[in-house]
């Protein structure tokens, strides 16, 4: 019988090597793979990690890739850290971007100062509110959050679509469904870096999304709001017990992550479109849910896991126009990364027990200690 | 291996006789944690034998390989001379061996004779079943009506639901893991007097326990598991309760005097009329309890479980705050309306009865264990800013205080043993010196030293002038421990009465609800 036993201790060596096995183990499969496929093996790895990174521009706009996925993940990690499932992202991003927009839309002539503030804060609430939705239904008739979140989002990408082919339409836009253009005011700047310049579309919004996520740990580990976040999903009944108040919690967690993803669609259309249009997210509401677990629900790791999955999206594009690979086959490959990343994190945790003897890793890396003679 | 090999006083004519069940050197361990180790033991058909060992001991390990449920990783049984590998609870009845767990797997919204059919094999129609049930009920004086509604039943009820749902199908080998525990004293010699006619029939019945009167009432030779070892089978009749406490604990066993209630003491908190409707079809309705809680004693609630305790506990600590106003109040101000965090404020200290997941979170570290009852006190935050090297310290002099073993620097909760773990959550808040504590349970699943340690601080805490309110299931804890006795029974509570006026007899009278204490 093959079981899988907790760790007591784990070492910190083997929580360093664990993710490089796992990308070592990928790019192994991903060779077979390409291989078998008739790419040229190494040709197709280049292209996959090498290529999205080979200039210093690219580096840029890798953050840039990754930048609403580590504002959001690090507002999901509340979430899914108090047991609470927001799956509807997407649809609180859209909402921020809805609000912030109609703020651009309707005072273009606001200063920088003026417009900025009010655009962050706009769609911090449109999120928020959205998010609002399964919180208060879930608090007060107990419906599944997962259910309301997620199809929220298609409600929320509906009515996007309906005001930007309707009240909201640019009547310049040739019949194109886009609204007009945001003012300069509305616009998040790129970064000029002293003596390099700007660093391929590197805006302020990376800045605020890195700052974000270091103050979602800071909030997280060393609060109140985070302590009963973490006892609130951990043990419920402690939690009551602790004098917290589960649905303060619920609404808190919906309210945090509403209004991140809300902030994330405010800085992915102010800093890369500059208007609205029915497409403003390729899926960032979903794919940050696979940053925030990737990253252990750990917001300072949601930065290292936002920007390899940004990686692995960059390098799908790029191996599909320059190879002419397939979607699904980049698809493939982006799943054989995140399951090795995940099966390391287990392996991590958990050593390997066959018919009760521990297996061991060669030069004992994985902490094997010996065991009771016999057992 | 063990130190004490199979013993001794096997009676002649048992030896006779080929035993029913062998043992041999079984050995099973979880982890880095051996339960049981080297295990040998037998039992013959027709003889009640006990299974002895305090909580933790490796007892239920052991049965629940008997009974299939885990398999031995060395050594192995011998069923009627053949050896066998029980392969899991179908194999084991198949067999003819049939457990009573301590839990009971009844559906409650079922009749009793539709219970049993379910477990037995298909073809006997519902009328040819309860003619059965009827006739052996008769035959064995179990008294079980097979049209009842199991929600209906009484514990001890259902518990005979349960064995009669274990001898339909006609077993060699019965095995009861603490039957007792649910039941009074009354129910347990009922108990009794049906286990000894199973015995005549020939059936052998392995009982758990950690009782030793019962055992020593009911059994002829118990096997005693010490930390997963078997330190020794012998023949109660030869036995004091004293000398098989020694072979469970391991040392010399201390009495403890019943304590005096200290006179015109002043009541601290209090529990006026308070009634609490029930919010679940099986949970038990509060019936205008009242407590008066005085400075410099402990007053223990005695009770079986599903009597209200759980009930009671959460409107004690406020997580439950439906009661009318002034039902609960410290030094004459109305907490009723008051949350957790609030009473622990006006001084109050709790110590619920599951220390997993309710006392503790066991995937945190002590520190933040010590924060949950601890974050609306002074020092513990500044501004929703946790401090946390005050937790840190806090948490280690609790730790020293009150002699928990910890396997590191600031561990996570689920690291420490039971007994470890519920010395930290009674330290915890013995630490703050409440004026009122009020602890549920306050050594269930804890070694004898951790018991007698914990028992030591409440009345610590009592003689400082603090007043203690202890729910205890263990009626030996609650004469050793309590200044007055009240009994809680389906949600209501008896006048509290000193504990030198008690008898073990009356006190159970009142667990199964008959008549109300005179006080004396």
């Amino acid at each position: 019988m093959i079981a899988l036993i907790p760790r007591k201790d784990i070492p910190l060596s083997l929580t360093l090597l664990t993710p490089v096995v796992a990308i070592a183990l990928t790019l192994v499969m991903g060779a077979i793979i390409f291989g078998a496929l008739g790419y040229e093996p190494l040709g197709a790895l280049y292209q996959f990690f090498v290529a999205p990174v080979s200039h210093a521009y690219q580096i840029g706009d890798l953050f840039v890739k990754a930048c609403p996925l580590i504002i959001i993940a690090s507002g999901l990690v509340f979430c899914y850290r108090a047991n609470i499932w927001n799956i509807g992202a997407e649809g609180q991003l859209v909402f921020g971007a809805i609000f912030s927009g109609w703020v651009a839309l309707t005072f273009p002539d606001l200063s920088v100062g003026v417009m900025m503030p009010a655009m962050i804060l706009a769609g911090i609430l449109g999120g928020l509110l959205w998010a609002m939705i399964p919180a208060l239904l879930k608090t007060r008739f107990n419906t599944n959050e997962i259910l309301v979140s997620l199809m929220l989002t298609y409600v929320a990408s509906l009515f996007i679509d309906w005001l930007i082919r309707g009240p909201w339409r640019d009547p310049m836009a040739f019949g194109f469904p886009l609204t007009k253009n945001y003012a300069d005011a509305a616009l998040i700047g790129q970064v000029s870096f002293p003596g390099i310049g700007t660093l391929g579309q590197l805006h302020w919004g990376v800045v605020g999304g890195v700052i974000l996520a270091l103050v979602a740990w800071f909030v997280l580990a060393r609060t109140m709001i985070g302590f009963q976040v973490k006892v609130m999903g951990d043990a419920p009944r402690a939690g009551r017990f602790a004098g917290f108040n589960p649905s303060l919690v619920t609404v808190m967690v919906l309210a945090i992550s509403g209004a991140t993803a809300g902030l994330a669609g405010m800085v992915e259309v102010s800093a890369n479109i500059g208007q609205l249009q029915p497409n403003i997210s390729f899926g960032y509401g979903f794919t940050a849910i696979i940053v925030a677990f990737l990253a252990r629900l750990n917001p300072l790791a949601v930065i290292a896991a936002g920007l390899v999955v940004a990686l692995a999206e960059l390098g799908g594009d790029s191996a599909q126009i320059v190879l002419g690979m397939p979607k699904v086959v980049t698809g493939v490959f982006k799943g054989i990364l995140l399951f090795m990343l995940l099966a390391g994190e287990t392996f991590n945790r958990f050593h390997v027990e066959v018919n009760g003897v521990e297996i061991k890793w060669p030069g004992n890396l994985w902490g094997a200690k010996p065991r009771k003679a016999g057992a | 291996m063990s130190p004490a090999k199979k013993s001794t006083s096997d009676k002649k004519t048992k030896q006779q006789q080929n035993p029913l069940l062998m043992a041999d050197g079984v050995t099973k361990s979880f982890g880095d944690f051996t339960a049981n180790e080297d295990v040998s033991f037998s039992i013959y058909p027709g003889e009640i034998h006990a299974l002895l060992g305090e909580n933790g001991a490796g007892k239920s390990t052991f049965v629940k390989m008997i009974y299939g449920l885990l398999q031995p990783d060395k050594g192995e049984f011998t069923w009627q001379n053949e050896a066998v590998t029980i392969s899991g609870p179908q194999h084991a009845r198949d067999l003819g061996i049939g457990m009573v767990f301590q839990h009971f797997s009844l559906f409650q919204a079922l009749t009793v004779a539709e219970n049993i059919q379910l477990a037995l094999p298909k073809g006997e129609t519902i009328d040819d079943l309860s003619a059965r049930v009827r006739s052996m009920s008769e035959e064995y004086g179990i008294g079980v009506d097979p049209d009842a509604r199991v929600h209906n039943l009484s514990v001890g009820q259902q518990q005979r639901v349960e064995i009669m749902r274990c001898l339909l199908q006609d077993p060699k080998l019965l095995i009861m893991d603490e039957p007792t525990s649910v039941l009074t004293p009354q129910e347990s010699a009922q108990l009794f007097d049906v286990l000894r006619r199973f015995s005549k029939a020939g059936v052998a019945i392995l009982f758990i326990s950690h009782k030793l009167d019962e055992v020593r009432a009911l059994t002829s030779r118990a096997t005693v598991l010490r930390r997963g070892v078997n330190v020794g089978t012998v023949d109660t009749s030869t036995r004091t309760s004293r000398e098989l406490a020694e072979m469970m604990v391991g040392s010399k066993v201390q009495d403890v005097k019943s304590q005096k209630a200290p006179a015109n003491a002043q009541t601290l908190f209090s529990v006026n009329n308070l009634s609490r409707p029930k919010d679940t079809r099986f949970a038990t309705a509060l019936r205008a309890v009242n407590i008066d809680a005085r400075a410099g004693e402990v007053l223990g609630i005695a009770g079986i479980a599903g009597n209200g305790q759980d009930e009671l506990m959460e409107a004690l600590i406020g997580e439950w705050t439906g009661g009318a106003a002034n039902t609960i109040q410290l030094d004459g101000e109305d907490l009723s309306q008051v949350g957790p965090a609030g009473r622990r404020v006006a001084g109050i200290g709790f110590v619920p009865e599951e220390r997993n997941g309710h006392a503790a979170v066991p995937s945190m570290t002590l520190s933040d264990n010590s924060l949950l009852t601890a974050h609306s006190l002074e020092g513990a935050q500044n501004k929703g800013v946790i401090n946390g090297a005050a937790m840190r310290a806090r948490a280690a002099a609790i730790a020293a205080a009150f002699d928990v073993r910890l396997p590191g620097v600031n561990p996570l909760a689920s690291s420490l043993s039971g007994g470890n773990l519920q010395k930290f959550v009674v330290g915890r808040e013995i630490e703050k010196v409440p004026r009122v504590l009020i602890i549920s349970q306050p050594t269930w699943g804890v070694d004898i030293g951790a018991a007698m340690f914990i028992r030591k601080a409440m009345l610590e805490l009592a003689a400082k002038g603090s007043a203690v309110i202890m729910i205890s299931q263990d009626l030996e804890e609650v004469f050793m421990v309590s200044h007055r006795v009240s009994v809680l029974y389906d949600g209501g509570l008896s006048d509290a009465v000193p504990v030198k006026s008690l008898t073990a007899e009356k006190v159970g009278l009142l667990m199964g609800g008959s008549a109300q204490m005179e006080a004396s």
